[in-house]
């Protein structure tokens, strides 16, 4: 049963009088929405806050790394070796792939170079790993422990080993905020590797699954293409995988729909990459369907850049005139 | 010997605040993410009802900016949330302070809605309005957790008093 505590004396006539002080507070609290969302006058507030929870998040961090630690300390003879047969393994067909990749790198640079276009490939990255925190079950947002002190930027792209993560929105001094691919306010502009029909793959809230909203019935995608990154946009470095079809239905006379698959693993991962690479000069001819600025998160004008990257095109984007 | 008395006990709710903020963020498996109860909240409407000079407006305004920073949300939006619940419940406290514990219960199933209500229309506000049934989710599982929380309440307090 609650029952009144001895400290408790009358309301009235002590401190400021509770309705003003409430409304002094909601006033305050809708002035901060205002000023964080419209104009976004406060990130050095936000700094200065998070650096106030910041123990709170390495508090609820700390017991899952410490596990994973422990684990990995006293991990036992024969899983260790178990791994490491594995690795090795893996490591062989790595270094397989890597004779043949040598070669085609050295002919990709080659061909660049008649282009005259060497950007657009990751030149630095940094590892950052994902704090073990929940943010909201119904956005798909992780935090990373590297910060402004480390050169993060918003906006800046994220991968993982397995393809294109995310990008980040909120850069604090000592960790940031991600939003996934798979959320439902980002959008990426992709590519089919196959027949290199370009489209727009957009986050559903689903961790499988992309949406590719803007593809025509005639549009040549089929299940199990490889959707790669464009970099039109200059968000993502182009080339990287995204996703890979898995379903297409043909119904209805406009356009299709389309459901990828992340192939990064975006509910696995525990660490990924953040990159920096020079932008593409936005020469490509089929810019038209997602304009540069349009996913230039420096605005991040709505809360991310997504929403300004899925709006633009009223006419579907040049898909299905190959 | 009451100043030291009155010191542990903010220095109880300051402690709450924090666990609640930290089961707030803790990660849960994804089936039981989206039930995940309002602890946070919960604490601070059983401080009101304890002792309401104590946890004040400012105490819950306080606990809601820092979920919003947690959170990552538009600053200012669980702060609103946590005050108006903060507010209405000091308005209610001499009635629930009444209620058996069942009817209690009641009442912050509705407390629990209209902070709920709150956040989602600010979302919907600031363009990230997600519908699904499932958000409505902690209401129900916060308000069957009350008595649990007044029973751990009571013990905590009446240790420390």
């Amino acid at each position: 049963m609650v029952e009144l505590a001895h400290d408790s004396r009358p309301i009235i006539g002590r401190g400021p009088p509770l309705t003003a002080y409430f409304l002094t507070l909601a006033a305050m609290s809708i002035g901060l929405m205002v000023a964080d969302q419209r104009y976004h006058q406060i990130d050095q507030v936000r700094a200065w806050l998070s650096a106030v929870v910041h123990p709170v998040q390495r508090a609820v961090d700390f017991p899952f790394r410490a596990t994973d630690w422990v684990t990995g300390s006293f991990a036992d003879r024969g899983r260790l070796r178990q791994e490491k047969l594995e690795l090795t393994a893996r490591l062989r067909l790595a270094n397989l792939q890597l004779q043949r990749f040598a070669a085609l790198e050295e002919e990709n640079r080659r061909l660049r170079d008649m282009r005259a276009n060497t950007a657009g490939v990751a030149e630095k990255a940094l590892v950052a790993s994902i704090l073990n925190v929940d943010l909201d079950p119904f956005r798909h947002r992780v935090l990373l422990d590297k910060g402004a002190v480390d050169g993060v930027f918003r906006g800046q792209a994220v991968l993982d080993g397995e393809g294109i993560f995310g990008q980040i929105t909120k850069v604090n001094a000592a960790t940031s905020e991600v939003i996934l691919i798979s959320d439902a306010e980002h959008a990426i502009p992709v590519q089919s590797n196959r027949s290199g029909v370009r489209t727009i793959a957009v986050g559903t809230g689903d961790i499988n699954k992309l949406s590719l909203p803007f593809v025509t019935v005639e549009s040549d995608l089929q299940p199990g293409d490889l959707l790669i990154s464009t970099g039109l946009g200059g968000v993502f470095p182009p080339g990287y995988p995204v996703a890979q079809v898995t379903r297409i239905k043909r119904a209805g006379s406009m356009f299709a729909t389309v459901d990828a698959r992340p192939t990064a693993g975006l509910d696995r991962a525990r660490e990924v990459l953040l990159v920096w690479f020079t932008a593409p000069p936005a020469s490509e001819p089929a810019a038209a369907a997602s304009p540069p600025e349009a996913s230039a998160p420096g605005s991040a004008g709505s809360a991310t850049p997504a929403a300004t990257q899925s709006t633009p095109p009223p006419a579907p984007p040049e898909s299905g005139g190959e | 010997m009451r100043q030291q008395s009155m010191f542990a006990r903010r220095l109880l709710y300051w402690l709450s605040m924090a666990a609640g903020l930290v089961l707030a963020i803790i990660p849960l498996p994804a089936w039981l993410d989206p039930v995940r109860p309002d602890l946070a909240l919960l604490a601070m409407i059983y401080f009101i009802l304890t002792s309401p000079r104590i946890a004040g407006l400012g105490y819950a305004w306080l606990s809601g900016l820092f979920l919003d920073v947690l959170r990552g949300m538009v600053l200012g939006q669980h702060a609103l949330g946590f005050l108006l619940v903060g507010y209405v419940t000091h308005k209610l406290q001499l009635q629930m302070r009444m209620f058996p514990i069942l009817q209690q219960a009641a009442i912050v199933l509705l407390l629990l809605a209209l902070y709920h209500f709150v956040i989602f229309w600010i979302d919907g506000l600031t363009g990230h309005g997600y519908t699904a049934w499932g958000r409505w989710l902690p209401v129900f599982s916060g308000a069957l957790l009350w008595p649990l929380v007044v029973a751990l309440g009571d013990s905590l307090t009446r240790r420390s008093a």
